[in-house]
């Protein structure tokens, strides 16, 4: 499958990457090349195998619903770039 | 050209665990920000999730209430998005393989017919942070409190074809999760949230027209009036020979209309994959089990029980199985008297009416179910009777201890001594003299004058029928 410059530019928006036009042609290159690698699993006869969902043969272990809790919140916003009354401050989102 | 719309609904429901979906941070509501985000809740680098045990077993317990399939085997995966309440970039939920199948939820419709609508899935996930977008200079305050809470996704067939449809199936959920005590089921808080798909097409038609998503409709009285307005709004545009663009809406209470939230072209794209930080969770039968030998009796059952076992009407069964903690009080008042369908009316009315009066839900009633069965069981055995039992009600409201205590503190005894009666009707005989001469002339009319004047005479504690009798008697 190869990517032509729209779907490079829209993966690129999809992950928030700020991307030089110019760049456009290599990207497209080299992400079709990638797929072309990984694209060789399809030639795999895998009729009848179930889907597996990981790697590990194991179940999700559960945890009792019991609070294990230590309030760490200013250790945490020493790390932010900005927070105030509590709050982590990012730049203004409204959804319009 | 005549409409028919088609509604179908997606209703998150916060489960009520202690700790979060992911961590062992606490889900309390209403916390200092950010006191109750742990590294988990945060994305920190390094941190692993683990999934807690009381989400499945609630997951399950809805799964087994609507009579859905539990899924032996079910996967956990990332939906990708960016917004900074979300800190990861992602969410984890379920997408091809959900912990709980199809199913299905029985509703009660105006014309008293039931109505079967499909549920088609509902699967685990973690809810989002809040953005605060006010009080700060070109900036938004993140609160992540919420990150993490619980939250089980149901998805309904698109099945329903009302807004009255729509608030009927939203108010059966809501009773459920409610009586499997699995969520709180506060709207208010957020603890029960609704988006609505909607869309219509010519009546008779089998293609459904393109949908719009209404987003948070969070009330009941809301979810009907935003529905109806999407569905106005919509046939307005196809008579219009125009056409409806697929788009997230969003309702505004205040002008009661929906606008377009974000439209669904250059569709959103959340890349979901396996999250390789979780195994598959795997439900055994013994599991399955358990949990079932936990399930209460739910409301469809309960309210048989009524019907059969109190001889209720099946509206009244209806009214007082509408919440479980409604019907616990019913039962309990049923169970402290010898006459359930006078207990039922009891709680419809005179409680009902008080409880509303004050504000207050039936779990804050001032008036013990004991107790009100109490005093319905005097009435039952004629000590009192049931104009007496208002007042005694509204002592007992008053805190002035129970029937018995009442009655005998303020002497409200029916009187039931035929001489002391005979007294008061010789008496009444004996003032009205002209009412006597008219009643035998044959104005029989006057006779509930008479009872009316010995009522009053007696303070309203002679026994009526005993009144009734000695006066017919009497007059001759």
């Amino acid at each position: 499958m190869a990517l032509d410059a729209n779907q490079v530019r829209e993966i690129a928006h999809l992950a928030r990457l700020a991307i030089d036009e110019r760049d456009i042609p290599d990207y497209a290159e080299n992400l079709s090349e990638i797929l072309a690698f990984v694209e060789q699993l399809g030639s795999v006869d895998t009729e009848g195998v179930e889907p597996m969902a990981h790697p590990l043969d194991m179940a999700q272990r559960l945890r009792p619903d019991k609070v294990t809790h230590i309030d760490e919140r200013e250790r945490f916003q020493a790390l932010a770039p900005a927070a105030e009354a509590g709050l982590y401050l990012v730049p203004r989102v409204i959804e319009q | 050209m005549e409409w028919e719309s088609v509604i179908g609904l997606e209703i998150h429901v916060q489960l009520s665990t202690q700790t979060k979906i992911f961590s062992g941070a606490p889900t309390a509501y209403g916390a200092e920000p950010n006191r109750q985000a742990s590294a988990i809740d945060l994305g920190m680098p390094g941190v692993l999730p683990v999934l807690n045990e009381q989400a499945v077993r609630y997951a399950v317990k809805l799964g087994l209430a609507l009579g859905a399939d539990i899924a032996p085997r079910s996967v956990f995966a990332r939906k990708n998005y960016f917004y900074p309440d979300l800190p990861k970039g992602y969410q984890i939920s379920q997408y091809d393989l959900p912990l709980i199948g199809s199913g299905q939820m029985d509703i009660e419709l105006d014309d008293g017919t039931t109505k079967r609508v499909g549920v088609t899935r509902a699967h685990l996930e973690e809810d989002a942070g809040k953005s605060l977008h006010e009080g700060f200079e070109a900036m938004s305050g993140i609160d992540l409190n919420r990150a993490g809470t619980p939250l089980l996704e149901i998805v309904s067939e698109p099945d329903l074809r009302s807004a009255k449809e729509a608030v009927a199936y939203m108010k059966k959920l809501h009773t459920i999760v409610r009586y499997l005590d699995i969520c709180d089921g506060n709207m208010q808080e957020g603890s029960f949230r609704c988006d609505a798909n909607v869309s219509v097409r010519p009546k008779g038609e089998r293609e459904f027209g393109t949908r719009a998503e209404l987003k948070n409709v969070n009330s009941f009285r809301f979810v009907e009036r935003a529905i109806n307005h999407e569905i106005e709004r919509q046939i307005e545009i196809r008579e219009d020979g125009g056409s409806i663009p697929q788009e997230t809406r969003l309702y505004d209470a205040d002008r009661n209309e929906t606008r377009t939230m974000r439209t669904k072209e250059g569709a959103d794209d959340y890349r979901y994959f396996p999250d390789p930080d979780l195994l598959p969770i795997e439900v055994s039968p013994a599991f399955i089990d358990d949990v079932r030998s936990d399930m209460p009796e739910l409301p469809d059952a309960r309210k048989a029980r009524f019907e059969s076992e109190y001889g209720l009407s099946s509206y009244d069964a209806g009214v007082l199985t509408a919440s479980r903690e409604l019907a616990d009080y019913y039962e309990a008042a049923a169970g402290a008297c010898d006459d359930p369908k006078l207990a039922a009316n009891w709680v419809m009315d005179e409680l009902s009416g008080a409880l509303n009066k004050e504000g207050l839900g039936i779990t804050e009633s001032p008036v013990s179910p004991q107790r009100l069965g109490g005093m319905i069981q005097r009435v039952t055995d004629g000590t009192i009777s049931s104009k007496i039992a208002k007042d005694v009600f509204e002592a007992m409201w008053a805190g002035e201890g129970d029937a018995d205590t009442v009655i005998e503190a303020k002497g409200l005894k029916q009187v039931t001594d035929t001489s002391e009666i005979e007294a008061m009707v010789d008496e009444v005989i004996a003032n009205n003299p002209d009412q006597v001469a008219e009643y035998q002339g044959g104005k029989d009319k006057l006779l509930g004058f008479f009872v009316g004047q010995v009522m009053k005479a007696s303070g309203g504690k002679a026994n009526p029928q005993q009144v009734n009798d000695i006066l017919k008697q009497k007059l001759g």
